[in-house]
């Protein structure tokens, strides 16, 4: 469904990726972990049409995505939650998930949408008329979850969804995460939680340094020595 | 006591105007961070709009605002395709700079070609109601301006409910806060950064016929109005045009009321000096958001 193929990205002189290809086919849950700064971002932003790659391909459905603009890309079905969430904290938590409809295609949906979002999270039903700024960031986390399905995506990307929360809340989140994934929707998931992220994914791939230098099953890769070396010794369980 | 009840009055009434003024400006200026000073001349552009019209074809001004509006903002489309989006794709930093000097050249441009093609002379409409007034008690409610306040209320009142409930105004608001987030919810961002301002540079050519009517228009109108327009925008704060519409009418009321009591000449002076008081006590303005 999607395919990258040798994608190379570069900030400046800077490099960021290179000939990086992965894969996600309908129906899959595919983690991509790696340190910071290995350009797990940079991955999704290029994919997202945020980033321009510099060579290489993404193919979505038949078609290259390389060269539209992003709001072009979520019009086909590829959704991106952004590090950070990024929401809109001015506005109310209705008016963010209703921005999520924006395009021609999830206009129509509107409301069996937000009923959908509504439904997968009940605390924002709560508070729908409050600014999305105001909100804890575990909720503000939904707000961008629920933003990013309001497009109505074939494939859900996340970046660091679990960043700065709380274990017990990105146990909720994973939860969710698997949830939305039986409605049919396929998840790319980035994260630094690699525990957490291997032992949700059907598959996973290691970044490092702007490369890939690992992938397979996701119990395989947690499983690999050395994975477990790199990013789950005790350092990596402290967090 | 009448006479300042009646300075009073004239500063609120003009004061309409330099909320209006400010109103085009602080969106393209809160949307695009981009501050845009040749805004004075294309509200003095709007002005000779309505002249013309009606010297040449007597079209009664508040008529022409029909046909000025709409050509003003197809400029601003223009204008932003061929100048602005340039620098918008800049970074924050350079982004202002940038467009200082990109307003400052066209605002020279506007300026010269206006002596060019409309002389340096000053003009003004005058209607069969422009000397008009209504007596209210002591003081006298002329006619024109009183109208063009309305016209400048149910203008910022349009533009605050395009903003709020308005699917493209949404649209225009979320790339004013993240435009990348904007983006990525499907939300075509240069097709919104094209519409806010053509709507800004409507806005200006709304209240350059405003002004036409009410006093005098020449090409050289241009950076007074900039200036009343910005001192209004770091008044208000960004983010809110009935904000910005207040912070018109306090402008105009502190200008009326210093002259009354100090002098004329001291008009001007009040401006600046509010200008500077706000921005060391409250730098994000009245209404904005810090």
């Amino acid at each position: 469904m999607l395919e990258v193929w040798q994608l190379d990205a570069a900030y400046g002189e800077l490099r960021a990726l290179a000939e990086v290809s992965v894969r996600v086919e309908p129906g899959e849950i595919v983690a991509l972990v790696g340190s910071n700064g290995a350009g797990k971002t940079t991955l999704l932003r290029s994919i997202a049409g945020l980033t321009r790659p510099r060579a290489g391909r993404i193919r979505w459905r038949n078609e290259d995505l390389g060269h539209l603009p992003p709001h072009k890309v979520v019009e086909r079905g590829v959704a991106m939650v952004p590090e950070g969430r990024r929401l809109f904290g001015h506005m109310t938590v209705e008016e963010n998930l209703g921005l999520g409809a924006f395009t021609r295609r999830a206009r129509g949906e509107r409301s069996a949408s937000l009923a959908r979002v509504y439904e997968i999270f009940p605390r924002l039903a709560e508070r729908r008329r409050q600014r999305a700024g105001a909100l804890s960031g575990g909720e503000q986390q939904m707000v961008a979850i629920g933003r990013a399905l309001m497009t109505r995506p074939a494939l859900l990307m996340l970046d660091e969804p679990s960043l700065g929360l709380a274990p017990r809340v990105v146990e909720a989140l994973l939860e969710v995460l698997a949830t939305i994934h039986q409605t049919g929707v396929a998840v790319f998931l980035v994260e630094q939680n690699v525990r957490a992220a291997l032992g949700l994914a059907h598959r996973g791939y290691l970044l490092a340094h702007g490369r890939v230098v690992g992938e397979g099953s996701g119990a395989g890769l947690l499983g690999d020595p050395e994975v477990r070396r790199a990013y789950l010794g005790p350092l990596a369980l402290e967090r | 006591m009448t006479a300042l009840a009646q300075q009073l009055l004239l500063g609120v009434l003009l004061g309409g105007l330099y909320g209006l003024a400010a109103a085009g400006l602080s969106l393209v200026f809160g949307v695009l961070r981009v501050l845009n000073v040749a805004h004075g001349e294309l509200i003095m552009l709007g002005g000779y709009g309505a002249f013309w019209l009606f010297d040449l074809f007597g079209l009664d001004p508040f008529l022409s605002l029909l046909v000025v509006m709409p050509l003003a903002g197809a400029l601003g489309g223009l204008l932003y395709a061929g100048l602005f989006a340039y620098v918008v794709r800049l970074g924050e930093e350079p982004r202002i700079r940038t467009s200082l000097l990109v307003g400052f050249g066209l605002a020279l441009c506007l300026h010269a070609l206006a002596v060019r093609l409309f002389t340096a002379d000053e003009r003004a409409i005058t209607t069969t109601y422009a000397g008009r007034g209504i007596p209210l008690g002591a003081i006298v409610l002329p006619i024109g301006r009183l109208v063009s306040l309305a016209v400048a209320v149910l203008l910022i009142l349009l533009l605050d409910a395009f903003l709020q409930r308005t699917r493209w105004g949404q649209a225009i608001r979320a790339a004013a806060e993240d435009w990348e987030a904007a983006a990525l919810q499907g939300i075509d961002v240069r097709r919104a950064y094209t519409l806010a301002f053509a709507i800004g540079t409507a806005l200006a050519g709304a209240a350059g016929v405003l002004v036409a009517t009410g006093y005098s228009v020449s090409p050289a109108i241009g950076l007074e109005w900039t200036l009343k327009a910005l001192i209004v925008v770091v008044l208000a704060g960004l983010g809110s045009a009935l904000g910005t519409f207040a912070g018109g009418v306090v402008l105009g009321c502190a200008e009326a009321l210093s002259a009354a009591l100090f002098g004329g000449a001291y008009r001007e002076v009040v401006g600046l000096l509010l200008f500077f008081c706000v921005l060391v006590a409250r730098p994000q303005g009245f209404f904005g958001r810090p």
